[in-house]
């Protein structure tokens, strides 16, 4: 048990669990009421907005698992890089019409956009559920990431028992979410943000200087690994694949009930603009933090006998804690670590909120209870938030590690499969929504059959044309069909008026 | 103290189009995949893509400053 680290670790967690607490009192609202509990009343300015997005997007599974791809497969890990840069572009001229129109009328989730848009339940239905599930697995992927740095400080006992830290910070978790809702994440974001700065920036400073410098680390990576395979006898190898995982994930990850929460809660679209300029920074970060996984690699640290067993256990996903533990006197493990863990929890709080707006506007209310009140609306919200994490939970602890990883990816096409509706819509509604319907079940459907093709193990597949092998993210060819049914069936469609509901919106509620 | 943005006259929306390019200096792969140039020992693959962190920044940023 490494004693120094689990102090520190466990004194910064008790005091975001303070702040969790605390935040409910801040910049008080009613939080009896949907739009106050789930997003903070909608009164988010612009710096707290960037510590929310960046603790948002830039989660405990980031840190474990960029660095770990990094490590495991080399260059095209570093995918995360150019897939966060071009998203800022996108964030800057689409979402502030969101933002707009959701202020407009009160919507609190893309579902509720889409039926006010198209007044059609039913594909509202369709994206609440691809976002709840798609988010599910996320949430577990956070546990994980907790999960890992627990057992780097050697916090291990068989059996249930050596859940108990794990389950301890889910209830830590799930009860400040309960009582202050989206601005305890927000609160701590901003200390979650900081320790994620300190540590990034201490390992890409002392552990190159430890290695010989950044000329010595690069000569020490293999030449398989440290660029991208060229195209070669009519495959684009790595080439496509690389450019279509950074713009599918791209376009996905706006799309996540996550992304679409923390982006809700700003105070104006201004807020959201100017954001898109500075969240860069984050970007940044991450492809230091991307290179980290190299850094394990030219210490060798998975040949050290004394992490062997975490290997054994977790796989790549222990290349970063081994690294610090290997690198840092235990003081700083604890810091580093605990940035880590409360980097899952940040995220996690998030995601939860968002599964259950979406669960509570676009499933409870149209489906089961249409005369609730306000009041009813928000407590079935918090109630669903609990029962969301629960399940991610039993997840983590009971079914293989494998599982949530494998959703995690499907999570990722399926999500996409939202965009004609979601965002084509923000500046159309000339598409029909039982086209869009009929659109997105095809993507769903072929993007896990393409999946499935290779095993759930990748996203990455195969596409020939005229003799050329593609490589590509499967989500970008499952939303290719998605766009082609949904365009076709539209022209057949709109024939007949009443397959078109009445749309609630404006030209002039995208501006403002 | 800049003046307020909301202000400020809106400029052309044809300024948007600025933000094509980190799209396509980051999605053709061929022009950053090799060792040479290096900086400082790094490899041009990789602080290639770093730079494009700040020059979209400051892209967002003008374009923001040219629309309003």
């Amino acid at each position: 048990m490494n004693w120094t680290a689990l102090i520190i670790f466990v004194l910064l967690f008790g005091f975001i669990t303070v702040l969790g607490f605390v935040a409910a009192n801040w910049r008080k609202g009613d939080l009896d009421l949907l739009h106050e509990w789930g997003l903070a009343g909608r009164r988010l300015g612009t710096v707290v907005i960037w510590f929310l997005l960046g603790g948002d997007v830039y989660t405990a599974y980031t840190f474990i698992a960029v660095p770990a791809l990094v490590f495991g497969a080399g260059a095209i890990g570093f995918f995360a890089l150019p897939y966060t840069i071009i998203v800022y572009p996108l964030v800057f001229l689409i979402l502030p019409r969101m933002w707009a129109v959701a202020h407009k009328h009160n919507y609190i989730t893309a579902a509720d956009f889409v039926e006010g848009r198209y007044g059609n339940r039913w594909l509202a239905l369709a994206v609440a559920i691809t976002g709840i599930v798609a988010t599910m697995p996320y949430i577990a992927l956070q546990l994980l990431g907790i999960e890992v740095v627990i057992g780097a400080m050697g916090v291990e006992a068989p059996g249930l028992l050596g859940d108990l830290p794990l389950i301890i910070a889910f209830v830590i978790l799930a009860a400040f979410t309960y009582t202050s809702g989206l601005r305890a994440p927000a609160m701590i974001a901003v200390v979650k943000d900081t320790l994620i700065y300190i540590t990034v920036i201490a390992m890409v400073v002392v552990i190159p200087i430890k290695l010989g410098g950044y000329a010595s680390l690069f000569a020490d990576i293999p030449e398989s690994k440290l660029l991208l395979t060229s195209p070669k006898g009519g495959n684009l190898g790595q080439y496509s694949a690389y450019a279509t995982l950074a713009l599918g994930s791209a376009f996905a990850l706006f799309l996540y009930p996550h992304t679409v929460t923390a982006i809700l809660s700003s105070s104006g679209r201004e807020v959201i603009r100017r954001n898109a300029a500075y969240l860069p920074a984050y970007s940044f970060l991450l492809g230091l933090l991307a290179l980290t996984g190299f850094m394990a690699l030219a210490a060798n640290v998975n040949k050290l006998p004394e992490f062997a067993d975490h290997f054994a256990r977790y796989g790549s996903n222990f290349a970063v804690p081994a690294l610090i533990l290997h690198s840092f006197p235990d003081w700083f493990a604890g810091i580093a670590f605990a940035a880590i863990a409360i980097g899952g929890l940040v995220p996690a709080a998030i995601m939860s909120i968002a599964a259950s707006n979406l669960f509570t506007r676009n499933i409870y209310v149209p489906f089961i209870n249409p005369d609730r009140t306000p009041q009813q609306e928000a407590k079935n919200a918090k109630i669903v938030s609990l029962i969301v994490k629960f399940g991610a939970l039993i997840f983590i602890i009971f079914l293989p590690l494998q599982y949530a990883i494998q959703l995690q990816l499907l999570g990722g096409i399926w999500i996409s499969q939202t965009i004609p509706t979601v965002i084509v819509s923000l500046y159309t509604a000339w598409l029909n929504p039982w086209a869009l319907l009929a659109g997105w079940a095809v993507g769903i459907v072929t993007g896990t059959w393409m999946a499935a093709t290779q095993s759930f193990q990748s996203a990455v597949v195969p596409f020939s044309l005229d003799g050329l092998t593609i490589p590509g993210y499967a989500a970008l060819y499952a939303l290719g069909l998605n766009f082609i049914v949904s365009i076709v069936l539209s022209l057949v469609l709109n024939q007949v008026r009443a397959t078109r509901g009445a749309d609630q919106t404006v030209a002039a509620d995208y501006q403002m | 103290m800049p003046e307020p943005l909301e202000t400020r006259p809106r400029g052309s929306p044809a300024w948007n189009l600025l933000l094509i390019i980190p799209f396509i200096a980051l999605l053709w792969v061929p022009f950053y995949n090799s060792v040479e140039p290096s900086l400082w020992g790094v490899p041009f693959f990789y602080w290639y893509q770093f730079a494009w962190v700040f020059v979209t920044s400051g892209l967002i940023v003008l374009v923001h400053r040219m629309t309003g």
